[in-house]
């Protein structure tokens, strides 16, 4: 049972990640993001072509991979995402959709539709003992341990710093930010160049600690708003715990049967979703 | 002054004139039209009742909801069941399974609207996914692989085309003609009015939570009777063909290619998507990289769609939803008493 909670909470730090940048885009601008597995995906097969690249260390290739996310979501904002924000949702979830679709077909086409991984090395099958009969691999616990420090930044950054006030702004009330001087539709592009980063830094992690395939995008998508309600929207520690409930949740379902993880999980979800709608940890503003 | 109500114009009426002449042509197609046009009609019906019940949902309910194949799939499987083990007629299943769509939408819809907007959306996705995995798991239907529908085998194959061809004409018809009532009632204007505004509709007495619960249940039961029909036509099913997102892919291209919010929309979407279909699709991930492209580009730049630049081209709606008010030229010097305006509706 201690292993089956162990392993949880490891694949809870991989959903903590896939799910930050969710958030992140919610929080700010209210925008919720379809494509945001498939870019998880998109990143990941996108550090399996840097490595080589540079050598084919995978911190290497992260170091390279995130600043490129971070632009390609900078100019995502910028040039297509701004036009769909509004009070109607629609526009955005249409567009984002779309995105989805588009990212899907054209990864299809460029890598075709079999699993490919990122070579880890030496720390793919390392492990540190923790109890008797316990052992975790070393890089599970660096995910988790990364998702642990994004989370911390994150929060930080936002109660912190003068782009945490901005993004806190124009999440309140975005005339009134405006008319302060904060110019929106930068802050706007901050926020996504900032969650597409994390969703590259979580595929680079998915494609270390298992395989991406262009068709996993949308389950992908799933457990990382999964995580978000679990623990109550706008709070990113809330997020973190979230996605380790799902973690443990669908270790739990495998456990029974390995065919019951994901749709454990997903009945995990409703019974939040019924028994606490707003979540574990409900606070409207992030 | 007088003013009056005007519901429908000498080009909406012909518009219907013209559809009523083209449904009467159609239905008899299995006298004279090739076997696989019937296939194609039925098929492209099936995608056609799905995106109006999407356009219903998102367009006028302003519930975007990415998993209607939920309701999709249980159609179908419901309808297998019936005709499978229960020994009914799979064309008479079809209407009930749509009545077990609606009716399963209910509890359905208690979850859902605990979600808004976009959250709203990928909750109704994570649905259909418990539904699709859930039916995996049952045996009796075949668990993930699927299963046939064998109620239909000692048919001919040329009543069972015909009849399908019919049942689906029916259906469209059915379901064009009952979004198109519903929308011109007064529920109807209600949810027009919710639309434009959910506040001042509220405020103006507007039942809002009764009438978006009215809408979901409406469009479970059509996306019920499509994925019945579907299934009747198909004769086999699987879980991740009944309850892929595929559905809702192309019924949200459908929906923005014709005009959402439209009633003519759905339809003229449905007649591109066919025709791209037709001399595109073997071009596999490259044409639907193509039709995810479209649709954002026409959510960014033409948000009206087809229906609605053919609506500015004409100069009136070819299925009048709305009501305007025209007030007729005042013969006299206006004076406050005369300004009180005569509806008659």
């Amino acid at each position: 049972m201690t292993e089956t909670i162990v392993q949880g909470l490891l694949l809870g730090g991989l959903y903590c990640l896939f799910s930050l940048g969710l958030s992140l885009m919610f929080g700010v601008m209210r925008l919720t993001n379809i494509a945001q597995g498939d870019l998880i995906v998109a990143g990941g097969f996108a550090a399996i072509s840097i490595a080589p690249l540079v050598g084919g260390h995978f911190v290497v290739a992260g170091l390279v991979l995130l600043p490129l996310a971070f632009a390609v979501g900078y100019g995502l904002q910028r040039l297509v995402l701004n036009r769909t924000l509004g009070k109607d949702p629609l526009p955005s979830l249409v567009v984002t959709f779309g995105l989805s679709i588009v990212i899907q077909n054209l990864l299809l086409e460029v890598y075709s539709a079999s699993p490919r991984s990122l070579e880890a090395g030496a720390l793919s099958t390392g492990s540190i003992q923790l109890g008797e009969e316990l052992f975790v691999g070393t890089l599970p616990l660096l995910i988790l341990g990364v998702a642990l420090a994004a989370t911390l930044g994150l929060q930080l950054l936002f109660s912190l710093t003068p782009l945490g006030r901005a993004f806190r702004a124009v999440s309140d009330d975005r005339e009134v930010a405006e008319l302060m001087g904060v110019r929106s539709a930068n802050v706007y592009a901050i926020a996504t160049a900032l969650a597409t980063a994390l969703i590259a830094l979580a595929g680079l992690f998915q494609s270390l600690r298992t395989t991406v395939s262009p068709a996993d995008g949308p389950l992908l998508l799933l457990f990382a708003f999964e995580s978000v309600i679990i623990g109550g929207m706008g709070s990113f520690w809330g997020t973190f715990v979230g996605a380790m409930v799902l973690g443990v949740s669908q270790q739990v379902g495998f456990r029974f049967d390995p065919g019951w993880g994901v749709w454990f999980g997903h009945l995990v979800f409703l019974a939040v979703l019924i028994v606490r709608p707003n979540g574990l940890f409900p606070k409207t503003k992030g | 002054m007088t003013a009056t109500v005007i519901r429908s114009t000498r080009g909406s009426q012909a518009v219907i004139a013209i559809a009523a002449a083209l449904c009467l042509v159609a239905a008899t197609l299995p006298l004279w039209g090739e076997p696989s046009w019937m296939r194609e009609f039925v098929e492209i019906a099936c995608y056609l009742i799905f995106a109006m019940m999407w356009n219903l949902l998102a367009g006028y309910g302003g519930m975007v909801s990415v998993g209607q194949q939920a309701f999709f799939g249980l159609g179908g499987y419901v309808m297998l069941a019936l005709g499978n083990f229960g020994g009914i007629n799979p064309f008479v299943a079809i209407p009930l399974a749509a009545l077990v769509a609606a009716l399963a939408s209910l509890p359905v819809s208690k979850l859902a609207f605990r979600l808004q907007g976009g959250y709203f959306s990928i909750g109704t996705w994570v649905i259909a996914e418990v539904f699709r995995l859930s039916i995996a798991n049952v045996a009796a239907v075949g668990g993930g692989s699927g299963t046939s529908l064998t109620a239909l085998r000692g048919i001919s194959r040329s009543t069972r085309e015909n009849t399908t061809y019919w049942v689906a004409l029916a259906c469209v018809v059915a379901s064009l003609a009952l979004v198109y009532l519903f929308l011109r009632s007064k529920q109807g204007l209600a949810l027009q009015a919710i639309r434009d505004s959910e506040v001042a509709a509220e405020s103006q007495g507007v039942g809002v939570a009764r009438m978006k619960l009215a809408v979901y249940v409406v469009a479970a039961f059509g996306c019920g009777m499509a994925g019945a029909l579907y299934f009747v036509s198909n004769l086999r099913i699987s879980p991740d063909a009944a309850f892929g997102v595929n559905w809702t892919a192309f019924a949200i291209f459908i929906v923005m290619i014709g005009g959402i919010g439209r009633i003519e929309g759905p339809v003229i979407g449905a007649v591109v998507f066919w025709a791209l279909n037709k001399f595109f699709s073997d071009y596999g991930t490259w044409y639907q990289l193509g039709l995810g492209l479209l649709a954002i580009l026409m959510t960014l730049f033409f948000r009206e769609g087809l229906g609605g630049f053919v609506h500015r081209r004409l100069g009136f709606e070819m299925l009048p939803t709305r009501r305007i008010l025209q007030l007729a030229p005042p013969a006299a010097p206006a004076t406050a008493s005369r300004l009180t305006p005569e509806v008659t509706a």
